[in-house]
């Protein structure tokens, strides 16, 4: 018992650390600006971060299967714009509708990426740099380098960002749902579960006949879907709609995942992890402006911190080895 | 003992691999995209035109070089485009605060090799992370810093000297592509001729096999990253001369156009493979392409779409050539 | 005790290019026993388990389990009979919890929605796992155990798949006294509730303790099967390793010069430690002892692939401490590394690039390389080394093993060396081959190379060497002059050998 025990305790050691760190950081900002603690400014934090936590739990399912994906900012934007032209067109469709519609096209997409990565071994990172590109250059080609603005969208289609349920937005709402959904699938089924098994050790997976390439297809499935959702998100969100939409939006999506305690290794990260990392960087955007910071810093510091936590992860990991290795009875 | 054994060493003449290159299909694809072209805009085929098209899209050709080096490494950098913004960017600001011109210039180098540098100094330090996030962590570092730097300014109002290097004619011929040419042999005679090329070919095959034979892996790996960023720097000088000033989003999506160059150019993604040929003619074929394509008023995007699934094809093309005939070394 | 066997092997056969891996094998395996499966390194045990596994398909021969002919097309099916495996490198999932590791590829999961059941499956794991008696939970991470405990938990997957058939690989290897102790308890459980084990080992210890009966295979050929209480240990010696010192090995008589390379106190953490032995110029000293001893560890350390925690090596008299195989090779160190394909080779480059890669510094002008010397020169050291290739174009991948280890010797002679370190520099090359690499080795002798042999082979170790350096777990156990050893002495020396009186076998199968 006393083992498990402290086991328990090294692995939530790391959650412990970035709550801490949340909580100094929240802190010192309302230190700073005490418009920031307020109901009013969190629910603006939570609306902001919604849809990147939901992009997040994609992210996390295509790392854990030691993949990367670079394609979501345009995904994100090519489903937009066509549901935007949809609901431009067809001003009674209804928001599900519209939803269900930028949902589908993503996880096409994400098939498509799925089919190289898993049918062809292309390399993630050359299967989605390429599909990035293809899916922007379409979304300029379907609007025509247009925009879709507010005024063309129905008001049902704007309250999906705008709206409460319960009293909550329900950008916020859906995050939940969709943290719940997928907390039962990586938990409680056996194809979620396997995903993992495929990270920790892929040719032991291939050995016991668990269908790897089928998994990895799925994950970037999800992946597109969730894009194609969080795409619909944004524009609804936003009220509009344009080529440029969540350019390089990825990136913080990894971050978040990263922060999260997601390991690039494979096998590793967990819902609760992700959630984390992802309010920090929503902190970190929803506070920088509050304390005066230039939002051109963003960015910056934003990359410093995935790389900084990154190398802790190596060292921490180097250190436990060479642990290991002393207790060694040679 | 047996002293009857003989090795020979006279390579034979195989002329049915001579023909079934990859370049000469290149060949056969710039041609058209060439027809194409002069199909398109009469003027195309004029010799004072065909020889000043280049000057358009020659400035990502300085880095697709030395990215040739990382692929054959079995390895790729995404965070070039960055490199070329944050250098550009400290040349510019240096500049407008009163430094030389040719020492801001310098700076430039030095900032984007230096870059560079740090790419393969982490690579070597921390073997456990991939090139992947590597150099996507530096990709958003470089450009946050570039954006720190300049915000949403741009920065511009160099000597009217400094935009020879993008405009300036020798004898009717572009600088740039003098200069492209001279560099690409440099890089050729580099990959082909040298014994650290001949390192870079095997590490790319069996870097662990390398490092027992007394390769000295880590060094090949940190100058090949330096490399990269040096010929970043190159591309943020010429990109800066034709646009006349600068601005921190520049040269987005340059890693993109770069490694779609190289994998078109039949240097393989899993490493060990390519030859300079092969993504010299991919800089002109992609190059010529989108050019045709604004003469044809196709819009931007759509040489996004187009580069994209070049990509993609030609390293399924690869993949499926190599899964065939995996025999057949092309070193 | 003649009851009719679970499983039965008969005339197995299996090949792989240019390796004759197992010839016309046979075994059985009876309900309920534990049987002692020994040899030495490359006699064939690994393939044999992959062919009971489903991982190979045998190129001839029968398998038969209860009596019926079955063949497996891949791993899967011979699980469905029964078949599970314990390896030696754990194929677990590290990153999971036991009970998941205990259950993957066949989760309880509920009936209607197919959600997994994670009570059933945590109380059905805890089950096994107190059968097994463990001391840790089924929610326990599987990275976070010990290699012993990770071994309960994969003893405690093949019970839940069924399996009737457990066939360990090595699995005291990489395990303390007690926690063996551990081990063989388990094993026995497993015994009295009906399971056959298939137990393979290094250690004497093993065998006397555990086994109802002993197989011995020989360089992929079967010796004979004994009752555990029918032979003693030195015959079981004798049937492991034979008694042929053939005529493979002549040793020459080379003038012995000074000393070339002390090791002192050498220690790695984690992997060797005090290791001291000393080289002199003309002089083989053969370096033995089981596989994961530390023998190829020392090697490297010397060599700078990694480099040593502390100790000193000194190189004719001068403390030397290489960082990397770079430095070393500047020194005057070769290696031949242990694996051929994977360190020693680029498989798909041709035999000639792969000779000059060490030394291409030698053919070049500041840095330009002079191709035709380079050729040249690859071409006359293939040629001396007898390499059977048409020419210096040839593919490294086209080789036989043997032709591809001489391959990897012309590398080391592409450099002026001093010290060359040869690791299992004979390991899966055929008969003839191995008798040219000896030749080899010896003409590098007499050339005053000082050379470190490692090998497990104990004929060649005796035949090629002039002295002996034994290492088990880590330490070095005996330096032998070879003139005035036998192979008992050193496997003696070699493995973790108690008295059969301490360890008499419990009874056969009912």
């Amino acid at each position: 018992m006393n083992i498990k025990k402290r086991l328990v305790f090294t692995e939530s050691l790391r959650e412990l650390g970035l709550l801490l760190f949340i909580i100094v950081l929240s802190v010192a900002v309302q230190f700073r600006n005490p418009a920031f603690l307020t109901l009013n400014n969190i629910n603006s934090l939570l609306t902001n971060t919604a849809i990147l936590a939901i992009l997040a739990i994609g992210m996390m399912l295509v790392l854990v299967t030691r993949g990367i994906d670079l394609s979501i900012g345009s995904i994100m934007a090519f489903t937009g714009m066509v549901t935007a032209i949809t609901v431009a067109r067809v001003p009674g469709i209804s928001p599900a509708l519209a939803i269900l519609e930028g949902t589908a096209i993503g996880v096409v997409l994400g098939m498509i990426t799925g089919v190289l990565v898993a049918r062809f071994d292309v390399l993630p990172v050359i299967a989605t740099l390429g599909m990035m590109n293809v899916v922007r250059g379409l979304t300029y080609v379907v609007s025509g380098g247009r925009w879709i603005s507010s005024y063309q969208m129905s008001t049902e289609f704007k309250a999906i960002a705008t709206g409460r349920t319960l009293g909550v937005n329900n950008l916020i709402v859906i995050a939940v749902v969709t943290y719940l959904v997928f907390t039962y699938f990586i938990n409680h089924t056996r194809t979620g579960r396997r995903i993992y098994a495929v990270g920790s050790n892929p040719a032991a997976a291939e050995v016991s006949g668990i269908p790897k390439r089928r998994l990895i297809f799925l994950v970037y499935a999800i992946m597109g879907g969730l894009s194609g959702l969080a795409g619909v998100l944004w524009v609804a969100k936003f009220a509009s709609a344009q080529g440029n939409t969540a350019i390089g939006y990825e990136l913080q999506v990894i971050a978040a995942c990263i922060l999260g305690g997601v390991s690039i290794t494979g096998g590793v990260g967990k819902l609760s992890g992700l959630l984390l990392g992802t309010i920090m960087l929503g902190i970190l955007a929803n506070a920088l402006p509050l304390i005066n910071v230039s939002p051109f810093w963003q960015m910056g510091i934003q990359g410093v911190v995935v790389l900084a936590a990154v190398l802790t992860n190596v060292m921490v990991r180097r250190n436990t080895e060479r642990t290991a290795l002393r207790r060694r009875a040679i | 003992m047996s002293n009857e054994i003989r090795i020979r060493t006279e390579r034979e003449r195989n002329w049915r691999e001579f023909f079934f290159q990859w370049e000469w299909i290149l060949v056969g694809v710039l041609l058209l995209v060439v027809i194409i072209n002069s199909s398109i805009s009469p003027y195309f085929l004029n010799f004072n035109t065909f020889i000043r098209t280049p000057a358009t899209f020659l400035d990502k050709g300085f880095i697709v070089l030395p990215m040739m080096f990382v692929l054959i490494l079995a390895k790729i950098d995404i965070s070039v485009g960055s490199t070329v913004a944050l250098s550009a960017v400290i040349m510019a600001v240096s500049y407008n605060a009163g430094l030389p011109m040719p020492l801001a210039m310098l700076l430039c180098l030095v900032v984007a090799g230096l870059g560079g540098a740090i790419n393969g100094w982490l690579l070597i330090k921390f073997k456990e992370l991939s090139f992947v996030i590597v150099t996507l962590s530096t990709m958003i570092i470089y450009r946050g810093i570039a954006y720190i730097i300049l915000g949403d300014q741009a920065s511009g109002g160099f000597p009217d000297w400094f935009s020879f290097l993008g405009w300036g004619e020798i004898f009717g011929v572009p600088f740039i592509l003098i200069c492209f040419v001279l560099v690409a042999i440099a890089f050729g005679l580099l990959l082909h001729r040298t014994t650290f090329g001949r390192s870079v070919f095997g590490m790319g095959r069996n870097a662990t096999a390398c490092r027992y034979s007394g390769v000295n892996t880590d060094r090949v790996v940190w100058i090949v990253f330096m490399l990269n960023g040096l010929m970043a720097g190159v591309t943020a000088l010429f990109l800066t001369s034709r646009m006349g000033s600068t601005r921190p989003n520049v040269a987005m999506g340059y890693e993109l156009e770069v490694i779609a160059m190289v994998a078109l150019g039949g240097v393989s993604t899993n490493g060990g493979i390519g030859r300079v040929g092969g993504p010299l003619l991919a800089v002109f074929i992609i190059g010529f392409l989108s050019y045709g394509m604004g003469l044809a008023n196709l819009q931007a995007p759509i040489v996004l779409v187009v580069i994209g699934t070049l990509l993609i094809v030609s390293v399924l093309v690869h993949r499926i050539r190599f899964q065939s005939k995996k025999k057949n070394s092309a070193v | 005790m003649s009851e009719a066997p679970i499983l039965e092997l008969n005339g197995i056969s299996k090949f792989f290019p240019g390796v004759r891996a197992l010839e016309d094998v046979k075994f059985d395996l009876r309900p309920g026993e534990i049987h002692g499966l020994m040899g030495e390194n490359g006699a064939g045990k690994s393939t044999f388990i992959k062919i009971i596994t489903g991982v190979h398909s045998p190129d001839a021969g029968e398998i038969r389990i209860d009596g019926n002919a079955v063949t497996f097309r891949n791993p899967m099916e011979a699980q469905r009979l029964g078949v599970a495996a314990i390896y030696q490198h754990v194929t677990s999932y590290p990153d999971l919890t036991v009970a998941e590791n205990i259950f993957m590829g066949h989760e309880k999961t509920t009936s209607v929605v197919r959600r997994i059941n994670w009570r059933e499956m945590h109380e059905e794991a805890q089950v096994f796992l107190d059968q097994l008696g463990a001391n840790f939970t089924s929610r326990d991470r599987m990275g976070s155990l010990s290699v012993a405990r990770q071994q309960i938990v994969e003893i405690a997957k093949a019970l839940s798949t069924n399996a009737r058939i457990i066939i360990m690989d090595e699995p005291t290897a990489a395990l303390t006294q007690h926690e063996s102790e551990e081990l063989y308890r388990i094993t026995e459980g497993l015994r009295e509730s009906g399971v056959s084990v298939i137990f393979i080992s290094h250690r004497m210890e093993d065998i006397w303790r555990l086994a109802d009966r002993v197989t011995v295979f020989r360089d992929g050929h079967y010796i004979g099967t004994w009752g555990a209480d029918e032979i003693d240990q030195e015959r079981l010696i004798v049937a492991m390793v034979g008694r042929e010192i053939s005529q493979m090995y002549p040793k020459r008589s080379v003038t012995i010069g000074d000393e070339l390379l002390s090791v002192e106190h050498l220690t790695r953490i984690g992997f060797f430690r005090d290791v001291s032995f000393n080289v002199r110029a003309g002089e083989i000293v053969a370096l033995t002892g089981l596989v994961g001893a530390g023998r190829t560890e020392v090697c490297e350390s010397i060599y700078g692939v990694y480099p040593a925690d502390s100790g000193t090596v000194r190189l004719n008299g001068e403390e030397i401490s290489p960082r990397s195989p770079m430095e070393a090779l500047e020194l005057g160190i070769g290696h031949l590394p242990e694996d051929r394909q994977l360190q020693g080779l680029i498989l798909e480059w041709e035999i000639g690039r792969n000779i000059t890669l060490p030394s291409l510094s030698h053919y070049s002008n500041n840095g330009w390389l002079d191709e035709a010397q380079e050729t040249e020169v690859a071409a006359r050291l293939a040629e001396k080394l007898t390499v059977k290739a048409p020419s210096v174009f040839t593919l490294a991948s086209a080789l036989s093993g043997g032709n591809q280890q001489k391959v990897v010797v012309a590398k080391l002679l592409s450099r002026s060396l001093k010290l060359i370190i040869l690791d299992e520099p004979t390991k899966g090359v055929d008969v003839a081959a191995k008798a040219a690499i000896c030749e080899i080795i010896g003409d590098l002798a007499e050339q005053g190379y000082g050379i470190i042999l490692v090998s497990s082979e104990m004929p060649e170790v005796l035949g090629m060497s002039d002295r002996i350096v034994v290492m088990k777990e880590g330490h070095v156990t005996a330096h032998l002059v070879t003139s005035e050893t036998s192979q008992e002495e050193i496997l003696n020396a070699a493995m973790v050998v108690k008295t059969p009186a301490t360890a008499t076998p419990e009874g056969g199968a009912e």
